[in-house]
Order: structure tokens, then sequence, then C-alpha cells
């Protein structure tokens, strides 16, 4: 087997620009990919291989009629949460079984427009709710480093897909980390842009104040491409902010001279794997080589952050999820009344998970409950996006580990959901700031899992971190590193 | 009332009322489908409005300045800044299950309605009025149910009474006022018919004596003003029967039955729901400038209540006369063009509230659309007062600028009304009368006063009704008292 489907969209643009491989050929690779190892990986819930192949033979047609595209028939993997014209959208649950898209989510549209093609829905915890993928309603995914492991989640089918050769790059959504950790899980380039910069109208909605659209791709400038055609305001979109959107690509350079880099001390606590830790911090003093004055600085709130997320975030899920009754779209139980059919649909279409923080939520904005709960919540989410202002007073980007550990075991968290909410502590409060974080590949465990390096940005500074991101990756070798999965593909 | 007028005398009613207004805007509040009533169901929809998966409300800002105008003209505080909440509840005509409302932080703050029950006035204060989203409309067959989500997104704006309204007279009072203003603003089409105004009543009684309030009772979704005023009126009657007979009133919401004239139990306070409204995450705060507030504030139009006062003072016309002109924003327009137009304030008033407003409600003719225009309106009084028509002449001519619009001076030069004021042709027509009426002019002669009506009568069917009837009338009478 060749190689196209384990190229960047970069070195691809190119091999189309010059007439070596066509758009055809890259889907028929990527397909050969999915054919070959996502029965093992899992990482695809659907995916319609004919409608694949004829978008890419119009684009090479478009190509050859001398159309200019960004992304000339580059096929990208969509998180099941993304609304895609025509294609189902299940978020992994069966509440939306039967359900099809009417319209393009707008970062969808943006790619679409860019040339980009869709061919398939990639697995997900359902509704985006959990860390491991494993409450998908629909099947496991499996991490391609090792298949006796996770992938992370909630983006994990995305992640996975990238690593095991299976898609060009994938967009995945972060609420509270999931775009972070799973590539950080599968040795990805993940990127969680700030709250605002990408519209969020399409994506289904998990946590409204948090939810955010982004890249997860096999190298930083794939990821700094593919935000600069999907970011700015939307007018769908009253969260997206007019603020303009730089060329990312051009922000990237070699070096970190002049750049000052903070190391948050909440985050080097007990309790972080030490093979991650020793990964993390010799990424660090490599950021120091060069050319970046690295900073301490302090996040006191931190250790809040984990509480006040799986108040806030279950509060908005309550409400957003109120809307899959049955009723107009998706699976249902017939009742006697609206009611009975309600929570008979509910009842058996939501997964354990789903319910859990449904009944969380409606809990904490429960009259009598709500000041408790609620509007504290919101009280400590301002105090933990001060502790990030203060910070980027004083540093240009903050670097940490993006999770205590490398990827579970299957099955090692889902019967503790406590434990599984702890391992997202260090993604949790940028995403209550609002604020940017990309993963990038900083090392491997002793058991070969991947160890990723989270770079956290001002809002709006994702052109900050994609450079620090560059930089570092520009100068090591782990974004090169392949699974053992993918060992047919023959080498680059 | 069931009981007699004594035991009312006992009691005090208090009840205040929330009132949905759908505000007149050419789109729907979060999405670009049209705000139109009587479309075939589920035609004036989007996935924004049938809440799909990952869709967005961007907010409609002529329904925020349409409130704002409403909350102005009712004397309200305006927020600067205001936000959006949602409010949770299952129902299937809700799309999302959950409406997008304003909790605690609404458009607009404290006001006051002027009303008047059997010429006694009253000011009614408003608590707030906030802007949120309609739902769609449930609809029961034999065997199944569906919804029409047409309505789902059309702009509401809920007007909060103080408890200050007293009776079910002055709740009438009340809504017509309120109903007026609206109108006058352009804020609602306010059409019952089709739902644009919906009220929520809560009422209560007390004995006279007692401080504290009585225990509330709400009726629901109460869409005519009769209803309401015929609901009250029975709701007040059962609460002080209860009372009368020892029983108490248990706090629960009712609905009102309008073919058999009772309230019916719907749910206890126990099953009342709690909404966990909490901020909506997909709007931004509303922040309005004081200079956009201002510059509403400057096209407010005169209000009804100020517009009677001054018809009263400025063209001399009677409480009455003013009340029913100033009553509807478009009549009023058309009665100060013409009167303007014209000088004389009194004819025109009167051309309105009789011929006018009678072949408007003949034929269903809203001002808007009637052919006279002001200017020929003016220009027949004009006519009349000049003496070149007669009024049963300027009748018909009325009849035909009411039908096909035109010229006056015109129709009748065109229909040959032209009074007959020419001693000469009187005195032929008055010659025929005699000649052929001997015995009208020896009755007259005789005393009879009433036979020289007769031939004036004669001389008018003679000349074809174009004859000036006070000039026939002098001249016969000279030629009867002297011939």
């Amino acid at each position: 087997m060749s190689s196209l489907s384990a190229l960047t969209i970069h070195e691809l643009i190119d091999l189309l620009d010059r007439g070596v491989c066509s758009s055809e050929d890259v889907v028929t690779e990527v397909l050969s990919a999915i054919d070959a190892r996502d029965e093992r990986v899992g990482a695809y819930l659907d995916y319609d291989a004919e409608g694949a192949l004829a978008a890419a033979r119009s684009a090479d047609d478009a190509r050859s009629k001398g159309a200019e595209r960004i992304l000339p028939g580059i096929p990208i993997g969509i998180k099941d949460v993304l609304n895609v014209k025509g294609d189902t959208c299940r978020c992994g649950s069966r509440i939306l079984e039967g359900y099809v898209s009417p319209y393009d989510a707008t970062a969808v549209a943006r790619l679409r427009q860019a040339g980009a093609l869709f061919l398939g829905r990639l697995n997900m915890d359902e509704f985006a709710m959990g860390s491991t993928n494993e409450n998908s309603a629909f099947q496991i995914t499996h991490n391609p480093w090792n298949l006796e492991h996770v992938p992370g989640g909630s983006s994990g089918g995305s992640a996975a897909a990238v690593a095991a050769g299976e898609a060009v790059a994938a967009l995945g959504t972060d609420t509270g980390g999931s775009i972070r950790q799973p590539a950080s899980f599968c040795g990805c380039v993940g990127l969680k842009p700030t709250y605002g910069r990408v519209s969020r109208f399409g994506a289904t909605a998990f946590a409204s104040s948090l939810d955010q659209i982004g890249p997860i791709t096999r190298c930083v400038r794939d990821a700094a491409l593919l935000l600069g055609i999907m970011a700015g305001r939307d007018p769908l979109d009253s969260t997206t902010v007019e603020v303009p959107v730089p060329n990312y690509q051009e922000a990237l350079a070699d070096d970190l001279k002049g750049m000052k880099l903070g190391i948050p001390r909440e985050y080097f606590v007990e309790g972080i794997d030490k093979e991650v830790e020793q990964s993390i911090r010799k990424a660090i003093r490599l950021c120091g080589d060069l050319g970046a004055e690295i900073v301490e600085i302090s996040l006191p709130h931190t250790e809040y952050a984990v509480a006040v997320y799986y108040i806030l975030a279950t509060a908005e899920a309550s409400a957003n999820l109120a809307r899959f009754d049955g009723v107009r779209y998706g699976a249902r139980d017939e009742g006697h009344d609206p009611m009975d059919l309600y929570v008979k649909t509910r009842a058996r279409y939501f997964g354990p998970e789903v319910k859990r923080r449904i009944i969380l939520g409606t809990y904490v904005l429960s009259s009598g409950y709500y000041d408790a709960y609620y509007r504290r919540g919101q009280k400590v989410r301002t105090l933990i996006r001060r502790d990030f202002e203060q910070a980027f007073q004083e540093c240009d980007a903050i670097l940490a580990p993006v999770a205590p550990t490398t990827a579970y075991r299957l099955g090692e968290k889902i019967e503790d959901p406590l434990q599984m909410y702890l391992g997202d502590i260090f993604t949790i409060p940028a995403s209550l700031a609002g604020m940017c974080g990309l993963s990038v590949p900083c090392g491997f465990s002793d058991a070969g899992l991947p160890i990723g390096l989270q770079i956290i940005g001002d809002a709006f500074r994702e052109d900050r971190v994609l450079r620090v991101g560059y930089a570092y990756e520009q100068s090591t070798e782990w974004h090169k590193r392949i699974p053992p999965i993918r060992d047919d593909e023959g080498g680059r | 009332m069931t009981r007699g007028a004594g035991d009312l005398m006992d009691y005090r009613v208090t009840i205040g009322l929330e009132t949905h207004v759908q505000l007149k805007t050419q789109t729907k509040i979060w999405c670009g489908c049209r705000n139109r009533f009587g479309q075939p169901p589920n035609t004036d929809v989007c996935p924004v409005c049938l809440g799909y998966p990952g869709t967005l409300p961007v907010l409609n800002r002529e329904s925020v300045r349409l409130t704002v105008m409403a909350g102005l003209m009712l004397g309200c505080r305006i927020n600067e800044r205001s936000t959006f909440d949602r409010k949770s509840y299952f129902y299937p005509d809700m799309p999302k299950n959950y409406q997008i409302s304003q909790y605690d932080e609404p458009l607009c703050l404290g006001g006051r309605l002027e009303i008047e029950v059997n010429g006694r006035k009253k000011s009614i204060g408003i608590t707030r009025i906030h802007l949120e989203e309609d739902v769609g409309k449930s609809i029961h067959y034999e065997q199944s149910s569906g919804v029409d989500f047409n309505r789902a997104g059309t702009p509401l704006m809920e007007i909060v009474s103080e408890p200050e309204i007293e009776s079910a007279d002055e709740a009438f009072a009340y809504l017509t006022a309120l109903k007026q203003v609206l109108l006058y603003g352009g804020i609602s089409d306010c059409n019952l018919e089709e739902g644009n105004i919906r009220s929520d009543i809560n009422c209560s009684v007390r004995p006279v004596e007692r401080e504290e309030l009585g225990t509330k009772i709400e009726i629901k979704n109460m869409n005519t003003f009769r209803g309401v005023h015929r609901s009250l009126v029975y709701e007040i009657s059962r609460q002080i029967n209860v009372l009368n007979d020892g029983g108490s009133i248990s706090q629960e919401t009712r609905r009102w039955n309008d073919e058999t004239g009772v309230t019916e139990a719907m749910r206890t306070k126990e099953y009342a729901h709690d909404y966990r409204y909490f901020p909506e995450p997909d709007l931004m705060p509303v922040v309005l400038t004081r200079e956009q507030i201002e510059g509403w504030r400057a096209t407010i139009p005169e209000l009804p209540g100020d517009r009677r006062a001054r018809f009263v003072r400025e063209y001399g016309l009677s409480e009455y006369d003013a009340g029913v002109l100033s009553a509807d924003r478009n009549v009023a327009d058309y009665y100060e063009e013409a009167a303007r137009a014209s000088g004389h304030f009194k004819a025109v008033s009167n051309w309105i509230m009789t011929d006018m407003l009678h072949a408007m409600s003949e034929g269903a003719i809203p001002i808007q659309e009637v052919k006279i225009t002001p200017g020929a309106l003016a220009g027949l009084i004009d006519l009349v007062d000049r003496q070149v028509i007669n009024r049963p002449s300027a009748k018909r001519v009325f009849t035909i600028l009411f039908e096909k619009g035109g010229n006056p001076a015109d129709i009748v030069e065109q229909e040959g009304l032209s009074q007959v004021r020419d001693t000469e042709s009187l005195e032929t027509y008055i010659d025929e009368a005699i000649t052929a009426h001997p015995q009208s002019v020896s009755d007259y002669r005789s005393g009879k006063k009433a036979a020289l009506k007769f031939l004036v009568g004669q001389v008018m069917r003679l000349s074809k009704g174009k004859a000036d009837p006070q000039m026939a009338l002098e001249m016969l009478r000279e030629r009867l008292d002297t011939g």
C-alpha cells in the first residue's frame, strides 16, 4: 500500500498541485486504510465511499478546469456531533437514530467552500460526554497505538482516525478538553480555538458557553490552515466575535525568540504520571533552548475547575438536550400522552452518562439549589478567567500537560465517573476561561503511548499558540512516529 | 352574580394581568422565517425555529425596538442592558423544550396605563415588559395530535401589570386601553382572532377588613377581552361564595370554559413547574445606548388619551366625540387632516361619526382603504357650507365619493346636483306645486301650517331634490301669506 493516506494536508496539496496524484487517489487510499484497519480501530460510525469518490472526481474535474481551492478535494473526517447536509448526525446517541441533517454547520460550510470533502462520521462519546469514547451508544473506538487502550474523548473517533491514517485530518469539538485530550492520547495535533473564534452553528450543543469546534491534524501547520478557514464572525452565531482572522500560517516560526512562556505551578502536583511530567519538563527545556523565556506563573483557582465545570456544563446540557424528545426527529417510543412519550423515549434512547449529566444539571438549576450551585459556579468561573487574564499579563502562552496520564486501558475508568472527570483537570480551566489551547505530541511512555504538551494562549491569540507548537514540533520527531497498526503502509 | 350585591361589597378584589402580545415584525425573533398568520401548517419553519440539533438563535433587532417603544409609551424605565434566559418545561408545541425569555433583566421596568371605568379615571401600574418567543400550536384530531410550528419563534412581548385591577370591568378597560396604545405605536396588529393578544389572569378576593391579599388563582391563556371579563365575573363570584360558605381558596391554576361559562381546576400548586431559569448562553446581552433609546422616544406618537384631550381643547369637540374619533389612530389622523383642510371642525366630526363610520362598518373597510380623501370630505363640507348643494344631495355625493373617490365639485357637476337657488326657477316649481295641490293651499290658509311642509316637499320633488329647501319654504310662505 502506498502512503497518500498518511500524509499531511500540506503534503497532499503539494502533490495535487504538481499533478502527482488526484483527489480520487487520496480518497481511494483513505478508504482502503479504513477498510484495512477500521475493523480494529472502530473510528467510523458511518461513511459513504461512493459519495466521497464522486466528490473527489468532481474536485479533480474542477481543478483540471482551473478552479483554485485551498483544500482541493481534501477529505476531512467529521465528528458525529457536527451537521453535514444530507448526512446522519447521531452524536453517538441512539436518540438521533434516523435524523438526517438538513443543513451544513458553518465550519463545515466554510471547509466545503474551500474545496474539502467529507467522507464519514467519526465516533464520539454520546453527546460529547466522556473522555474515552466508551460512552458511544454504538461502538468502542480503540487507540491505534495500543488497541487495548482508549483513544480518549469525546473526539476519540476523530483522533483515532487521524492517528490510524484513516483520515487526513478531522474536526472535533472541545467542551472541557474533548479535542486536546484525545489528540494527546493518540499522538495528534489538536486545537481548541478561543470561545467565539469558530462558529458553533451546526455543532449539536453540549454546553453552549464552552463548546468550540477545532481541527485534529498530523501537524501544527495543518491545524493553522484549517483554523484560518473556519475562524471568524458568523452572523448565525451571536457568540462569535468580530476579531480579524490573522494568517495563522504566516505566524509560524522556527524559533521562540522573544516569547515568554509561563509554567503554572498548580499543574505540576501530585497525581500526575511521572513519565508524563518528565516529558513535559523536557519539552519546556526545549522551548527554552529555542529562545523562549520560561517563567513560573500561578493559576490559583485551578483546583475548583473540575467541580465548576461539572455544574455549569451539566446545567447547560440539561436544557440543550431537552429538545431530544421524539416529537420532531430521531427515535421515538409512542406514549399515551406527550409526557409518557418523552419519558419512554428519553429513558430508552439516552445512555447512562448522558442521563447522569442531565439529572445533575437539572438538580443544580432547581429552585432552592440554584444559588448554591449554578450561581456560585459562575462566580468561581469568573475567578478562573481572571487567573488566566492575570497570567497573560506575565507571559505570551502557558505550557502544561494535556492530561495527567497517557491513554487509559479500556474499561479502566468507565465504572468510576469521578476518576474519569478528574482526568480533565488540565484542560477544563482554559475551557472555562474561554482561552485557546493546542495539544502537540511531546513524547511516549515506556509502554509506547503518546504524551501531549498543552500550549494555552490568551483569547484570540491562536497565532502565538500555533507558533510555539510549530517551533517545538519542528525541533522534535515525535509527530513523525506512526502507530504499529500502520505498519502496512510501507513507510514514507 | 349569583349572590346579592351586598356580598360583593364585603370583599375586595385584586387582579393582575400578564398579557402576551405578538409583535408586528417581518420575520421571527431568532431566524429569517416570516412572521405571519394563516399559512398552511409547518410552512413558515426552518431548522432554527424547529429546534434542530446545532441551530442557534440570532436576535431580531426590530423586536427589541418594538418592545422598547411599548415600554416608552407606557412610561417604563428602559434597561440599557438586558439579558435572555432559558425557561425549561416540556411541551410538544415548544421545539427546544425551553423557551427563551427574559427573567431578571427585562427590557422595560415600571410604567403606568390610564384607564376609565364608568367615567372614573384610574391608573394601573405596569411591573415590567419582557421579550420572549412564542410557541407552536397543538392541533388535536380524533385519533392523534399534530403540532403546527409556524407560530413558534414569533416575537412575543409579555406585559405584566401590578395587582391594581379591582374588577372585571377594570380588567376589560385595562386591556382595551392597552390595545389602543399598542395599535397607536404600531407595536402589534392586536388582532384577537389571530391570537395577537393573550392574557393570563391572577385573581384573589379578601374581606374588606383584611390587610393581606387572599389566595391567588391563575386563569391561563385568555384570548378575548370578553372572555377575560366573563371569567373574572364568574371567578370573583365563585371565590366569594367559597369564602361566604366558610371554605378556603387553595392556590391553583384554572382554565376558562367559554361554552359552559365556568372556570375549571387545571393544576394545583404542588404541580407547579420549576422552570429552572438560567442565562441563555447562545445570546449576548442586549446593550442599548442612551442615544438609541432617546431616538426611539422621539418617534413615539401622541397617545390616545392625550389626543382625546387635545381634540376637546383644540377642535371644541365633546368628550364623547373626541373619544370616538381618537380611539383608532388612523381615524384620528383622518379626522385631523380633514378638520385642518376644512376648518369646520364640528361638521367634519359629524360626517365621520355618522356617515363615514357607518359606511366603513357596513363594508368592513378600514379607514386606510376608504376612497374619499380627507381633502374631498373637506371639499364636500365646503359645498354644503356655501349652499352649492343641499343636505340630501351632499349625502348622495358622499356615497359616490366613498365608493369611487374623486372630486366633490366634479361629482356635483356630473350628477347635476347644484342647488336651484335662482328665484325664477323656484317660482316655476312653486306655481306648479300650488296649481297641482289647491287643497293644501286652502288648508294652509285655514291654519294648518303642516300643509306648507307638504308643499315644500312638492317643490323639492319637482326640482328633483335640487331646490334650496330653505329658499323654497320662504318663497312659498310669502306667496301664500300675501297671495
